[in-house]
């Protein structure tokens, strides 16, 4: 394997590494805010990707155009869901939370089946398409674009909960939920927050993902099992973990797919990330508790 | 006026019945044949296109239509049987084993049906016909492609269509032809299947004939189907430096390592796919011009209506009644009544047992197909042995057949353009 190769693939694993951090960024935050685990978080995913896929079909808007557009309606969404459902279990067992959102990941599935059929979309001559070759090495624009966009929005997560009074009662919420209350923090304003936040993340994913990746009603699953690993290796609630989990596990499942074998790239992921939580059980940049 | 009801249902009844008891010469007889089908459910409308290929076959033959030069078309039914009509009976399995069997033993059971005709669904069809072998029923299988379904050496299975196993052999036939013929010879092949059994399965023949035939495989990747990025794939069969890239893909895999490819300016020789991902239209919408060049097989093309008089007049009447055309499947469920139908006529009787001897003794030429076949001819496991898979390959975003080259419409391009040349 010469260096040209090894170049062309971190830097490909690095690109693909990035939009898996946005996805797990939106699972990690609400993970981080109320301990529930988000199955139908892929379904946000593929519901992004679908609003980018209509708007595009529909009035011939680029999927970087109607961007801000997904991002509020995920964003709705996700407080929705929050409201009219996640609400009710808040302090319920793990396992009805579990059952709750598995449910929510049918139900997104069936509809989308229902309504947009089982075919396979795309969104064609977008914008952003084409590659560039620099020195022998290939990249598509979309994925370049895609990364960039990703590092944006997760750079946006990380300044709106460390820099901001919104995201220090987030942050504060997640640490105490009775403590910030105490001091007047609206813990349910919180929640329908951090859901609406997490859902515009894999939303805004999706509209990155929708320029190159065919949409179809279970897109969702590709990427939904690929975001769990990148949060509990990062290290759950953290958002700089997500960042550097999702660009370690791009990096792996490229390069060990092309150096052990395609067929065991996910194998290659999955047992890194159990070496990873054996010795260190809070992720790589998780607080111990 | 109870009593001239009774009377006249007895008459009705004596009517149906008659053909029983006065044996099977009598005229005006009626042949019921037992179809199984997707009707409802996720392949609903691909079950609604072979149960109108099937309607129209059996139209033709009860009915006649004029001017086409096929056995059986010229109408009024089955003269070695008195002129009897063939009646079909749906039944819809929903895409389920289960159900398929059940249908099977309620058309066999209930309906008395003479023969079984489906189920499209590989899986499907191995239920039913477990039915149709239990029950000492003739069963013909027009469009199921799994190899394993003759493997069984069942008594009373037939298939028609050719299965997974030959269209990998059609593969090297077609390497050895364009070798032999355009000169045209890969050194380098790479095989890039997906991981489930069909994948799986193709890898593993493909690999053997290699051997056997003395191809040189440089490279082997079973990939996991729904990825969500095939960039380490690709790098390798760029290192490999191949000059043939085999793929076996679904459509999403599809599309993203044709995207990959593009992204990444891998483009071999040439590249040929395993039906599947490949032939479905969204590929080509999707794709647009960077879907070019693509070689895969299939069972059927439009562009045969221009070689075979035949093809053109049978699809010009299905497209008149369907407003569509004819595909692989259709086509393939048109050919599977005219078999069972050419059978039961030359076996003269409706009994189980004449018609799987006269099945077994079929042999009808090509050129009495609508399929780019050499002919229909049974061997003992109940496989026809003269099918056989086109290679086709997209030329300004349609399918043109290119091989075999006695059939061919267009001539194939090889290599084809990097991609910074198109």
């Amino acid at each position: 394997m010469n260096g040209e190769i090894l170049l062309q693939t971190l830097l490909s694993g690095i690109l693909i590494g990035l939009v898996y951090a946005l996805v797990a960024v939106g699972l990690s935050v609400i993970y981080g805010v109320m301990e529930i685990v988000n199955f139908a978080h892929g379904e946000f995913l593929m519901l992004g990707m679908y609003s980018s896929f209509w708007l595009f079909a529909l009035f011939a808007l680029d999927p970087l155009a109607t961007l801000p557009l997904t991002l509020l309606l995920l964003f709705g969404l996700g407080a929705l869901v929050y409201r009219f459902t996640i609400k009710r279990i808040v302090n319920a067992p793990m396992l009805s939370q579990i059952f709750v959102t598995f449910g929510l990941m049918i139900l997104f599935r069936g509809g989308a089946q229902f309504f947009w059929k089982p075919d396979f979309r795309t969104v064609e001559n977008s914008l952003v398409s084409g590659n560039v070759v620099i020195n022998g090495l290939y990249f598509g624009i979309p994925h370049i674009v895609a990364a960039l966009g990703a590092v944006v929005a997760t750079g946006a997560v990380w300044w709106f909960i460390n820099r901001t009074r919104l995201g220090a009662a987030l942050e504060a919420t997640a640490q105490d939920k009775e403590a910030a209350q105490l001091m007047g923090i609206p813990s349910h304003w919180i929640f329908a927050l951090a859901w609406g936040l997490g859902a515009a993340c894999a939303g805004v994913a999706g509209v990155l993902l929708s320029t190159f990746f065919p949409i179809f009603p279970e897109v969702g699953a590709n990427f939904c099992l690929i975001a769990f690993v990148v949060v509990a290796l990062g290290g759950f609630g953290n958002v700089t973990g997500a960042l550097w989990a999702g660009i370690i596990v791009g990096v792996v499942e490229v390069l060990g797919g092309f150096w052990i074998g395609p067929e065991y790239k996910l194998a290659i992921v999955l047992t890194l990330f159990l070496a990873v939580i054996l010795v260190r059980p809070q992720g790589l940049m998780g607080r111990a508790e | 006026m109870m009593c001239m009801r009774k009377l006249r249902s007895a008459f009705a009844a004596a009517l149906l019945l008659g053909p029983c008891f006065f044996g099977s010469a009598q005229a005006q007889q009626e042949i019921k044949i037992g179809a199984i089908y997707p009707l409802t459910g996720a392949a609903a409308s691909t079950g609604l296109e072979m149960r109108n290929a099937l309607e129209l076959a059996a139209d033709m033959i009860n009915n006649g239509a004029k001017g086409i030069d096929m056995p059986l078309a010229a109408g009024g039914g089955l003269p070695n049987l008195g002129n009897a009509k063939i009646r079909l009976i749906f039944a819809d399995h929903q895409g389920n084993p289960q159900v398929g069997a059940t249908e099977a033993e309620r058309l066999i059971m209930q309906e008395k049906v003479v023969a079984l005709l489906g189920c499209y669904f590989s899986n499907v069809t191995s239920t039913a016909s477990q039915m149709a072998e239990r029950y000492g029923v003739p069963f013909l299988n027009p469009e199921s492609s799994s190899a394993k379904l003759t493997q069984r050496r069942f008594k009373w299975f037939f298939r028609t269509t050719p299965h997974d196993d030959l269209f990998v052999h059609n593969f090297y036939e077609f390497l050895k032809d364009i070798g032999a013929k355009k000169n045209l010879k890969p050194k380098r092949i790479a095989l890039l299947n997906e991981n489930t059994e069909w994948g799986v399965e193709t890898t593993k023949i493909e690999e053997k004939l290699a051997g056997e035939l003395g191809y040189n495989i440089v490279e082997k990747i079973i990939y996991p189907a729904k990825s969500t990025q095939l960039t380490s794939e690709v790098q390798r069969l760029k290192a490999s430096k191949a000059d043939l890239l085999m793929q076996s893909s679904y459509l999403g895999d599809a599309i993203l390592s044709m995207k990959t490819y593009k992204e990444q300016g891998f483009a071999p020789s040439a590249i040929l796919a395993n039906d599947a991902g490949f032939s479905d239209t969204e590929f080509r919408r999707t794709l647009g011009k960077d879907a070019n060049y693509v070689l895969s097989r299939e069972v059927w093309a439009k562009d045969l209506t221009t070689q075979n008089p035949l093809i053109k007049q049978v699809n010009d009447l299905y497209a008149q009644k369907y407003k569509t055309d004819f595909n692989g499947n259709s086509a393939r469920s048109f050919t599977g009544l005219f078999v069972l139908a050419d059978a039961i006529n030359r076996a003269g009787s409706t009994a189980p047992e004449a018609i799987r001897k006269a099945l077994s003794e079929t042999n009808i030429p090509g050129k009495h197909l609508i399929m780019p076949w050499e002919g229909v001819k049974f061997d003992a496991t109940g496989q026809n042995t003269l099918g056989r898979g086109i290679i086709v390959q997209i030329q300004n975003g349609e399918f043109a057949t290119v091989w075999p080259f006695d059939i061919a419409t267009k001539d194939i391009i090889w290599p084809m353009p990097a991609w910074d040349k198109r």
